[in-house]
């Protein structure tokens, strides 16, 4: 194994990516997965290798330069211990709701004691990467779950995954309780790679939400995720992503969906906290007739950075999509919205739109939107739109003349400017719960 | 569906090969050795009889060139150059010194009418008096500057316009002529260090045409270049200024059109734009390069660099754009918004037919206070073509004000054309207002079927549909060059236009 690992390692790399490098093979014992498995990680890291942290020249990363934001990865953390899983429940019963279904990963690793497997119903199966990993005869699977892009945050994760939640829906299935993924933060700066994987069978309809969180004490963390999700024909899945960091933690989540014929995918991704957060989804619409609403929201003050990027891919004909992103920034923060609408020559009777807006509160504020179409078939309609620009200032002189203050009268446009967003969540509870999330951040303001 | 497919196969099978600007002339001309390096560039320089601060200038340029590599950023493909393939300098040989425009070579002449730019008839013209109780001169009077491969061989007007006081000449003589004017402007909107080939550009441009309007004159007339390429395996680099000093105005008008040819050829411009305090510049462009035949061989490799800054308050810079030839078009004419309440604007028709590549959009920099921008794009892709808009509008944290407005819209007549959109809106204060819409889709058969049904041909639907589609940008253009224009297109897009 150190001779693949010799191998992965040319000399003459940077000195960052040589720290990287030592991260990989300090880590490499407590990696799960061994044979094929540690040859997918090797060529993987080769790939992150290649070219190290994204920077400002590489396209899709131009406005997230990690290579300022982040310099370099921290090494990974340790393996929770009692004190640390204490502290770690602290955190997930302020973030946990009813009647949805905990599943815990603290510090990249899953806590049985913490979620609650026991609740689960018939037909949904609840499993983690680092059995799935370990089991010699799940190599199809394992592969599956590892499945990469040439994204190199996700090459990077493939490398170092320690441990994820995979969760199986059986065909038809409905569920009624959410599936609620909470990645708790305690150790500090360190690294943790998660890697979770979702399959929704045919027919199946299932909410799932992630939430990112962290322990009182934990700062300057590195949280590296990945979801793989398949959604089957004419299933429903419900996906909402709340990302509530440590206000110095860096966060890259990405998300890798195909979405099956008939099938519906509503996915709400909030960002408000952490230093540095970035979502990358890559929707595929494999299936004809599937369809995909998008609503994202960030939230950002001080300096945080921000970055939601979205590719939709329409890969199967007479498909919609529906992206809707809003942010609101307030302080020296810099909102990043990239949303991209692919339709292949065989996407006849595509639908897409994508909206994106942003509110700006301060003149130290940065909004940057790069809404893209790339359209290869003739029988479409695709269509985008993009604004920037500050609070209306007669409105806020109207409310001002009925009597409201300055704050409220801001709190209240913000509330309707992002309303538009969160209507876009289907599920109720989850509706009021990122309402709840706003108010919050609106509270915090003043 | 019927019709769209009938269109479809009209387009396809008239296409491309109606290239009417593709015959070649047969003169004989005067060319620098293949290839790049020094030499090249000090032959250039030499050529034209240089001052030594521009020679300097070049070669800095070149040497700047030499440590980058080509961009590969843009949504185009095609095979690698061979830089020291080409001639970087081809000039109808001299037979004699050429005294007045009759001594031109007569088969540069014919060229020029058969493109229906009529130099003599114009230069007859300028020593006529004016008809008895008309008016001294029609309205509608062009100087134009010619072109020919990489120099100027005319230039109409000059003593009309002189007695404005603007100076309309090739850059090459104003170089010589007026070199307080080049020094001070020149390198100041696309320096030497800017992208690749403005970088060489600098170092090789032969020639182009110089602008300047003194303060406070509207220039009487409309000024337009022509650019031909004519000789084989030569790259054309010209390279334009235009300077509107303190409330002058001018409107510009460039036109380009090249012989039908298997291999392809590159051209390379710069055109640099400054407006000073109050000035307006007007600057459109119908670009009708050889597109390269039905199979996508040959054409023109069109990577343009064109700038225009607002250096002074409440000036005004106008790009209006018909792109209807070339193999690639790689080319995002820009506004700097430097002066405080300067605007800029930007008007395009990109048509892309066979297997034609568009990459083209426009750069928008709000930095000075109350900035507006306003960008209108129409993009027309048929056959097997790529057309990508890309475009940027930036307000930094003291362009307090700025607004823009985008519209972009594609069209897609055919199922194996390509229409891409990739914008990018950067606002760091809270005092922008940036606007930015979309669209994609086909013509709808909705309206189409409305048309036939109320007696129209198939043809004439498609063609009322596509001249509505960019009706707003054809208004833009100056009288003369919207006729040019509307001609082309439906040329370009001969079945489903009309």
């Amino acid at each position: 194994m150190d001779l693949v690992l010799a191998k992965a390692m040319p000399e003459d790399k940077a000195n960052a990516e040589r720290a990287v490098g030592n991260v990989f093979a300090a880590a490499h014992g407590r990696l799960p997965g061994a044979g094929r498995i540690a040859d997918i990680r090797a060529r993987a890291f080769e790939a992150y290798e290649r070219v190290g942290l994204p920077h400002r020249r590489v396209e899709e990363w131009k406005y997230t330069d990690l290579r300022v934001l982040m310099r370099d990865v921290l090494p990974l953390a340790q393996q929770p211990d009692a004190p640390a899983l204490r502290r770690a429940q602290a955190a997930v019963e302020q973030s946990a709701f009813e009647p949805a279904i905990k599943l815990v990963l603290v510090d990249g690793m899953f806590a049985s004691d913490l979620s609650d497997v026991a609740r689960l119903g018939k037909g949904v199966d609840v499993g983690t990467l680092r059995e799935v990993l370990e089991t010699s005869t799940s190599d199809a699977m394992a592969g599956l779950v590892l499945s990469t892009t040439a994204d190199a945050m996700i090459s990077l994760n493939t490398a170092m995954a320690t441990d994820g939640v995979v969760m199986t829906i059986a065909e038809g299935r409905v569920l009624r309780r959410p599936l609620h993924v909470i990645h708790v933060a305690t150790a500090s700066s360190a690294s943790h790679f998660t890697r979770s994987y979702l399959h929704l069978g045919d027919g199946a309809h299932a909410t799932v939400v992630e939430s990112f969180v962290s322990a009182e004490t934990a700062c300057g963390y590195q949280a590296n995720n990945v979801t793989i999700a398949l959604v089957g024909d004419q299933a429903s899945l419900s996906h909402l992503r709340v990302k509530a960091d440590a206000a110095d933690a860096v966060n890259i989540s990405s998300e890798i969906i195909a979405v099956g014929a008939k099938a519906k995918l509503n996915l709400f991704n909030m960002i408000h906290s952490g230093a540095v957060s970035r979502y990358q989804g890559f929707v595929t619409l494999a299936g004809k007739g599937a369809e995909l609403a998008v609503n994202g929201v960030n939230l950002l003050r001080e300096t945080q950075h921000a970055d939601t990027t979205l590719v939709v891919d329409h890969a199967a004909p007479n498909c919609v999509s529906r992206q809707n992103f809003r942010a609101v920034v307030d302080g020296a923060g810099r909102s990043v919205f990239q949303g991209r609408i692919i339709a292949r020559p065989e996407a006849q009777k595509t639908d897409g739109k994508l909206t994106m807006r942003a509110l700006l509160l301060s003149d130290q504020a940065e909004a940057d939107n790069k809404p893209e179409l790339e359209i290869f078939a003739d029988d479409v309609n695709c269509g985008h739109g993009a604004t920037s620009g500050g609070l209306d200032e007669s409105l806020l002189f109207y409310f001002g003349s009925r009597g409201l203050s300055e704050n409220d009268a801001q709190a209240l446009l913000i509330q309707a400017f992002l309303g538009e967003a969160i209507e876009g969540v289907a599920n109720e509870n989850l509706r009021d719960f990122a309402t709840a999330q706003t108010e919050r951040w609106l509270k915090a303001r003043r | 569906m019927v019709a769209a497919r009938e269109t479809v196969e009209r387009v396809a099978r008239i296409g491309v090969d109606q290239y009417r600007y593709g015959f070649e002339t047969l003169i004989e001309s005067d060319k620098a050795p293949k290839g790049l390096s020094e030499d090249t560039v000090r032959f250039i320089s030499a050529k034209k009889s240089e001052p030594s601060w521009m020679l300097e200038w070049r070669l800095q340029a070149y040497r700047c060139w030499l440590t980058m590599t080509e961009p590969t950023w843009a949504r185009v493909h095609y095979p690698n150059i061979d830089y020291q393939g080409i001639y970087y300098y081809a000039a109808p040989k001299p037979k004699k010194q050429l005294a007045s425009i009759d001594e031109i070579d007569p088969e540069i002449l014919k060229t020029y009418e058969k493109l229906g730019i009529p130099l003599r008839e114009v230069a007859i013209l300028e020593g006529v008096e004016p008809p008895p109780g008309g008016p001294p001169s029609a309205n509608r009077k062009i100087a134009i500057d010619a072109v020919f491969d990489s120099v100027s061989v005319a230039t109409t007007f000059k003593a009309e316009l002189k007695k404005a006081g603007v100076i309309f000449m090739p850059i090459s003589e104003a170089i010589r002529e007026h070199p307080e004017l080049v020094q001070k402007y020149l390198g100041t909107v696309v320096p030497i260090s800017d992208n690749f080939f403005a970088r060489l550009n600098s170092a090789v441009f032969s020639d182009g045409s110089f602008v300047y309007v003194p303060p406070g004159v509207r220039c009487p007339m409309e000024l337009s270049t022509y650019f031909r390429i004519n000789e084989r395996n030569t790259g054309q680099f010209e390279r334009t200024l235009i300077i509107a000093d303190k409330g002058s105005h001018v409107s510009y008008l460039e036109g380009c059109t090249a012989p039908r040819r298997d291999e392809n050829q590159l051209h390379a411009a710069v055109v640099e734009l400054v407006a000073l305090d109050d000035a307006e510049i007007k600057y459109s462009t119908v670009q009708n390069w050889y597109p390269g035949n039905s199979e996508g061989k040959g054409g023109i490799y069109n990577f343009v660099t064109k700038r225009g800054d607002c250096r002074g308050k409440h000036s005004k810079i106008s790009w209006t754009q018909v792109e209807t030839g070339s193999a690639i078009t790689w080319k995002y004419p820009s506004c700097i918004l430097r002066g405080d309440n300067s605007s800029g604007e930007f008007y395009s028709i990109a048509i892309s037919n066979g297997f034609q590549q568009v990459d083209s959009g426009t750069k928008m920099f709000h930095l000075g206070k109350n900035t507006s921008s306003r960008i209108i794009s129409k993009g027309i892709a048929a056959g097997k073509s790529r057309n990508t808009y890309r475009g940027l509008v930036s307000a930094n944290r003291n362009a307090a004000g700025a607004r823009n407005h985008t519209t972009c819209d594609s069209l897609l007549i055919g199922d194996k054309c390509g229409a891409h959109t990739v914008p990018y809106v950067e606002a760091k204060n809270s005092s922008v207002t940036f606007e930015h819409e979309a669209t994609t889709s086909k013509i709808s058969e909705d309206v189409l079927f409305y048309c036939i049904q109320r007696g129209m041909s198939q043809e004439e639907a498609v063609s009322l549909v596509v001249n509505g589609f960019i009706k707003e940008v054809l208004q833009k253009l100056p009288m003369e060059f919207a006729v040019e224009a509307q001609k082309l297109i439906s040329i370009s897009l001969e079945g489903s236009a009309g």
